[in-house]
C-alpha cells in the first residue's frame, strides 16, 4: 500500500483564513510557509473563485423545481410530437364528422360517415379480413422469431451484439424495396415459378402464389419478423439462469423445463411482440397494393384510396379512426385475457 | 453469470434452425442485387448473362439525380432535427424525475407502434388545413415525428448508462449545464448520437409510407421507385437502384450499430432516486 | 439557532413524492469543523448532504452557508465541492485534466494551472500522474484524485459522501487518520458521511445520529459514546447492555433506583430528571464492568452471578453473565492484559463491578 504523505506545509492556513469570510474560533497551529510561489498562487487562486451572486427570478425557480427544469428540457420534443401527433389526430377526428361534396367539405357535424361505414357491408368485410391476415402474420412471425430468439439468448456465447444487428438489419431498409423483394420472389415468372420450373418440378407456373391472401400473410410475416425478434429476445436473456439450474436440480428434462419456466416467463416478450407486429400491419397497404389483388385488398388500400382517387377525405378519416378503436378494442381485450391468465397462474 | 455446462449444450436443430432462419430472412433483399445484373427483364431464372447496362443506364437520368438529392436533403434535415430534439429528450427523461414519465415516453413511442397510413393521413389533413402546400419540407415534418422515437431508442441506453454522478460533480466543480454538456456529457455520449444521426437518416431515406402522402411536386428515391413500378421495362433498372439503396442502408445502419455497439438495449425505467 | 453557524439547516423537510426522506431537521455546523451524519443505509444522510450540494432542494425549510441562503442557488455556484461516493472521475479525460475540471472558468494561465495541479498531485502524493488515463487508476488513487480535484478549488466546505467505502480496511484506516490531519491543517469544513461509526468516532469533532430521516442525537463523540439520550442512539453506537429498572426514590440529589439483574442502585441525580415510580432502563457499556472470581473490595456496586458463555476475539475477550431476575445474558468485554485466557468453565460464579459514572439512564421509549 502506498503511503499517503501529506505535505501539509504546502497549505498555509493564514492564507485560506484571509480568503473566507469569516474567522474560524478552532484556531489550529499555523506552519510555516516553505514555499512563497505556493501561497501567491493559493491566495490568489483564492480570490479568484467567483462570490455566490443572486440569480434571477426564473432561475431560481428552475433550480427550486426539479420537475421544472426536466419540462422544460423535454418541451421542444413535446412540441414537435404534440404538433405531429395530437393536432393532426384531432383533425382527424373532426373531419371524419364532416361530409364531401364534391370537391369540398360539407363541415356540418354528422355521423352520417360513421353510420354509412356500418351499415355498408364491405366496410366492415375489409376491416375483417384486414384483421384476419394481420393475425396470421402476428402468429407467424412470432412463432417463427421465437426459436431465433431462444437461439441467440442461450445459445450464443460471444458476439451476440453481431447476431443482433444481423437479425435486425433487414428491418432498416425500405419496406417498399422488402415488399417488391417478394414481388420478384413469388411472380407469375419470378424466382420461385422459373426456378421450380427450370429444374423440372412443375408444368406449369404456379398462380396461387401472388395476388392472394397467403402472398400477403407471407411477406407481412417475413418484413416484420426483424421487429418481432427484439421484445422475445430481450425478455428471454433477461431469466435468471439460475431459474434453469434450480428447475434441472428438480429434475426437470430441457422440455419440461421450456415449458415451465422458460416460456412464462418470456411470455411479456411474446406478447409485446404480438403487439408490435399486430398493430402496424392491420393499416398496412404497401403489401396488399403490391402483391395482394382483388382478394388480398385490405383496410389501408380503402383509405388510402379515400385520399387520393376517390376523394372522400371524411370517409377516409372516419375509416381511420375506424382503424384505430379497432385496434384498441383487440388490444384491450388481449391485456384484459393476459391479466387473467397470468392471475391465474400466480 | 456461469453457468453450467449442462445448459449449454449446443442444441443442433436450434442451430440448423438459426442458420435457415438467416438465410431465408435475406434472401429475398439478395434476389434483388441478383437479377439487377442479369440481363434480362424478367426476373426468372434461368440467369441470361452478366451485365452492368442497367446500373449504367440508372446514372444517366436525370430524375433518378434529383430524388436522390431529395432523399438526401430530407433525410439530413430529420437526422438533424430528430437526433437534436431526441438528445433533449433523453436528457430530460434519464435525469429529471418527472411525473407522468412513463406515459410521456410511450406518447412519444406512438409512431413506431401505430400504423403508418394512420399518421401519413393525419398529417396530410393537417397539412390541407392550415393551408400548406405539400413540398419536401412537409416530408421532412413527417419523417421527424417517424423517426424521432428511433433516435429516442438509441439515445436513451447511452445517456441511461452515463454516471449520473458525473454530471453532478461537473456541476459541483461550477460548470453550468451547458457546459456539462459540453464537457461531460457529449464527449461519453457522443457514440449514440452519432449513430441516431446514421439511422434516423437511414429511415428517413427509406421511408416510403410518409412520403407517399406528403410529397409534393419533387418525390424522395422510394417515391420514385414506386412511380416507376407500374412499368415493365423499367424492373430492371428498378431493381439495380433498389439494390444500391439497399447496399447503402446496410452499410449505414451497420455502421451506426457498431458505433453504438456498448449501449445495451436497457429495458429498466428510471427508478426512484435513493 | 446560532447566528455565527458557518452551515445552518433549519427545519428542513424533504418529500421524494410521498416519501418522506428528511423529517423536520435542523442542525448547525460550525466553521472548520469536522461534522459527520452517521446512520445506517436510508436514514437520510446522503440526502441531506446532497440538498448541502445543492442537487436536491428541501421541500420545507431553508440551508444557510455563510449566512446566505442556497435555495436558489444551483451547485455551480454554491462554495462547497463536493466527493461524490463513486469518485466521479471523468473517464475521458486524464489525471491532470481531472483535477483541473474546476479550474476553467478562473481564466488562469496553462503555466500556473499546471503548477497548480502539480502541487495537487504531490499532496495528494501521485506526483507524475498527471498523463494517466482515468481508467488505469486503483480505487485509492480514484479517491484521492476525486478529493484533489475538490480541493484545488478552496472550497469553504468540503461534502464527502462515504469516500472510504470501497476501499480494504488497512487503506481505509490510514486514510481516514491523513483525512483528519489533512482537516485540522486547512481548517475548511468538512461535511462528512457514513455508515460506519468507529470510523465517524475516529474522525469526528461532532456526529449527528440519523434515522429516517430524523437526527437522533447530535453530539461529540465521547459525548454519543458515553451519554447516549435515547436506547437507539445507545444500541447504534457500540453494544450496550440495558436493564429495565424503576425509580424507587428521589432524594433531593440522590436517586434510588431499582434494576433487573442489578439490584437496588443509588445513583447522584445530576440533571436527569425522573420521578418516582417511573420506569426507566439502565444501561452500562461491556467494557465498564470488571469480572472478577472472588467478591471484589473496593468502591463501586457488586453483583453476582454465573457465566455462562464467553468469545476468545484475540485481543478482548467476552464474557456473557447470567443475573437473577434476568432472561438475556449480560456481555461483559475485558482486553486479555494476561497471556493465559481467564478460566471459562460453565455455572462459575462470577462478580460484576461498575462504577457509578458507568451507568446511563434512559427513559422508556
Amino acid at each position: 500500500m502506498v503511503a499517503l504523505t501529506l505535505r501539509l506545509d504546502l497549505w498555509s492556513v493564514a492564507e485560506v483564513d484571509q480568503a473566507s469570510s469569516c474567522m474560524p474560533d478552532t484556531v489550529t497551529e499555523g506552519v510555516e510557509m516553505t514555499n512563497p510561489n505556493t501561497t501567491v498562487t493559493l491566495t490568489d487562486a483564492a480570490a479568484a473563485r467567483p462570490p455566490v451572486r443572486r440569480r434571477g427570478k426564473i432561475a431560481g425557480m428552475l433550480q427550486r423545481h426539479e420537475s421544472l427544469r426536466g419540462f422544460f428540457l423535454l418541451s421542444p420534443t413535446l412540441v414537435v410530437m404534440t404538433i405531429g401527433i395530437v393536432i393532426p389526430f384531432a383533425i382527424l377526428v373532426t373531419m371524419s364528422l364532416w361530409t364531401a361534396v364534391g370537391f369540398d367539405f360539407n363541415t356540418t357535424l354528422t355521423t352520417q360517415n360513421y353510420q354509412t361505414a356500418i351499415e355498408q357491408p364491405i366496410y366492415g368485410a375489409l376491416m375483417h379480413r384486414s384483421l384476419v391476415i394481420s393475425g396470421w402474420a402476428t402468429v407467424g412471425t412470432v412463432l417463427l422469431s421465437y426459436p431465433m430468439a431462444y437461439y441467440v439468448a442461450f445459445h450464443v456465447h460471444k458476439n451476440k451484439m453481431m447476431w443482433i444487428v444481423l437479425m435486425t438489419l433487414p428491418f432498416w431498409t425500405s419496406y417498399l424495396l422488402r415488399v417488391f423483394a417478394w414481388k420478384v420472389v413469388l411472380g407469375y415468372e419470378g424466382v420461385i415459378n422459373s426456378g421450380l420450373l427450370w429444374a423440372g418440378l412443375i408444368e406449369a407456373p404456379l398462380e396461387f402464389l401472388l395476388y392472394s391472401q397467403q402472398a400477403v400473410v407471407i411477406t407481412l410475416a417475413h418484413s416484420w419478423v426483424a421487429f418481432a425478434i427484439l421484445p422475445i429476445y430481450v425478455s428471454l436473456e433477461k431469466i435468471d439462469r439460475s431459474l434453469l439450474e434450480a428447475a434441472t436440480d428438480l429434475g426437470d428434462g430441457p422440455v419440461a423445463r421450456f415449458f415451465r419456466i422458460t416460456l412464462p416467463l418470456s411470455l411479456p416478450g411474446v406478447i409485446a411482440a404480438s403487439f408490435l407486429i399486430f398493430i402496424p400491419t392491420t393499416g398496412d397497404y404497401i403489401t396488399p397494393a403490391l402483391l395482394g389483388g382483388p382478394d388480398g385488398m385490405m383496410i389501408g388500400n380503402l383509405i388510402q384510396l379515400q385520399f387520393g382517387p376517390v376523394n372522400n377525405w371524411p370517409m377516409g378519416a372516419t375509416l381511420a379512426i375506424g382503424l384505430m378503436l379497432y385496434i384498441a378494442a383487440i388490444g384491450l381485450v388481449f391485456l384484459a385475457l393476459t391479466k387473467v391468465f397470468r392471475e391465474r397462474m400466480a | 453469470m456461469s453457468t453450467e455446462s449442462y445448459i449449454r449444450r449446443p442444441n443442433r436443430p436450434l442451430q440448423v434452425y438459426a442458420i435457415i432462419f438467416l438465410i431465408v430472412l435475406y434472401l429475398p433483399i439478395m434476389f434483388l442485387p441478383l437479377f439487377s445484373f442479369n440481363d434480362s427483364i424478367y426476373t426468372s431464372f434461368p440467369l441470361s448473362g452478366f451485365t452492368l447496362q442497367w446500373y449504367g443506364e440508372l446514372f444517366q437520368r436525370e430524375p433518378v439525380w434529383n430524388a436522390l438529392m431529395n432523399s438526401v436533403k430530407v433525410g439530413l434535415w430529420t437526422a438533424f432535427l430528430s437526433t437534436m430534439l431526441g438528445i433533449f429528450a433523453a436528457k430530460a427523461i434519464t435525469k429529471y424525475r418527472l411525473p407522468g414519465q412513463n406515459a410521456i415516453i410511450a406518447f412519444i413511442m406512438l409512431p413506431l407502434v401505430v400504423p403508418g397510413i394512420i399518421f401519413g393521413v393525419a398529417l396530410l389533413v393537417l397539412m390541407s388545413s392550415l393551408g400548406i402546400t405539400l413540398s419536401l419540407y412537409t416530408v421532412a415534418l413527417g419523417h421527424v415525428i417517424i423517426c424521432l422515437p428511433f433516435a429516442i431508442a438509441t439515445l436513451l441506453p447511452r445517456f441511461e448508462g452515463l454516471d449520473p454522478s458525473l454530471e453532478e460533480a461537473s456541476a459541483d466543480l461550477g460548470e453550468n449545464a451547458w457546459w456539462t454538456f459540453w464537457r461531460v456529457t457529449l464527449p461519453v455520449v457522443w457514440p449514440g448520437i452519432l449513430a441516431s444521426l446514421l439511422l434516423t437518416f437511414t429511415v428517413s431515406f427509406d421511408e416510403f409510407i410518409m412520403a407517399f402522402f406528403l410529397t409534393g411536386t419533387e418525390p424522395t428515391l422510394p417515391m420514385y421507385i414506386w412511380g416507376q413500378l407500374r412499368f415493365p421495362q423499367q424492373f430492371p433498372s428498378v431493381l439495380a437502384l433498389s439494390s444500391m439503396i439497399i447496399a447503402v442502408s446496410f452499410i449505414i445502419v451497420f455502421l451506426g450499430q457498431w458505433i453504438n455497439r456498448d449501449a445495451h438495449i436497457s429495458t429498466r425505467r428510471k427508478g426512484a432516486k435513493p | 439557532m446560532s447566528t455565527d453557524a458557518f452551515i445552518s439547516i433549519q427545519n428542513v423537510d424533504k418529500y421524494f413524492g410521498k416519501f418522506q426522506a428528511i423529517d423536520n431537521v435542523s442542525m448547525d455546523i460550525g466553521h472548520g469543523e469536522f461534522f459527520s451524519l452517521l446512520g445506517s443505509s436510508g436514514c437520510g444522510k446522503t440526502t441531506l448532504l446532497r440538498m448541502l450540494a445543492g442537487f436536491e432542494n428541501p421541500s420545507k425549510g431553508e440551508i444557510f452557508i455563510d449566512g446566505q441562503p442556497m435555495s436558489e442557488v444551483p451547485p455551480h455556484h454554491r462554495p462547497v465541492n463536493m466527493v461524490f461516493q463513486s469518485y466521479a472521475i471523468f473517464p475521458h479525460l486524464n489525471v491532470r485534466d481531472n483535477i483541473a475540471y474546476g479550474l476553467r472558468r478562473q481564466k488562469l494561465t496553462k503555466q500556473k494551472r499546471g503548477d497548480m495541479v502539480d502541487e495537487m498531485l504531490e499532496l495528494i502524493a501521485l506526483p507524475g500522474y498527471g498523463d494517466r488515463g482515468a481508467n488505469e487508476l486503483s480505487g485509492g488513487q480514484r479517491q484521492r484524485i476525486a478529493l484533489a480535484r475538490a480541493l484545488i478549488l478552496r472550497p469553504k466546505v468540503l461534502l464527502l459522501d462515504e469516500p472510504l467505502g470501497a476501499l480494504d480496511k488497512q487503506l481505509r484506516e490510514q486514510m481516514q487518520l491523513e483525512l483528519r490531519a489533512l482537516q485540522r491543517q486547512v481548517g475548511i469544513t468538512f461535511v462528512f458521511v457514513t455508515h460506519d461509526q468507529e470510523e465517524a468516532l475516529t474522525l469526528s469533532d461532532r456526529i449527528a445520529v440519523m434515522s429516517h430521516g430524523t437526527v437522533l442525537q447530535m453530539d461529540t463523540p465521547s459525548g454519543l459514546y458515553e451519554a447516549p439520550k435515547t436506547r437507539q442512539v445507545a444500541s447504534f453506537i457500540g453494544t450496550m447492555n440495558f436493564f429495565e429498572a424503576e425509580v424507587k426514590a428521589t432524594n433531593g440529589a440522590i436517586m434510588d433506583i431499582e434494576a433487573q439483574g442489578l439490584g437496588r442502585i443509588q445513583l447522584p441525580r445530576g440533571d436527569r430528571h425522573f420521578n418516582e415510580g417511573e420506569s426507566v432502563q439502565v444501561a452500562i457499556r461491556p467494557e465498564k464492568l470488571r469480572l472478577s472470581d472472588e467478591k471484589p473490595e473496593g468502591p463501586g456496586h457488586t453483583v453476582q452471578g454465573h457465566l455462562k458463555n464467553s468469545a476468545y476475539l484475540g485481543e478482548r475477550s467476552h464474557f456473557y453473565v447470567a443475573l437473577d431476575g434476568m432472561d438475556a445474558p449480560v456481555a461483559v468485554s475485558a482486553q486479555n492484559r494476561t497471556r493465559i485466557a481467564p478460566d471459562t468453565s460453565d455455572a462459575k460464579p462470577v462478580w460484576l463491578n461498575w462504577s457509578e459514572e458507568s451507568i446511563v439512564v434512559l427513559g422508556k421509549d
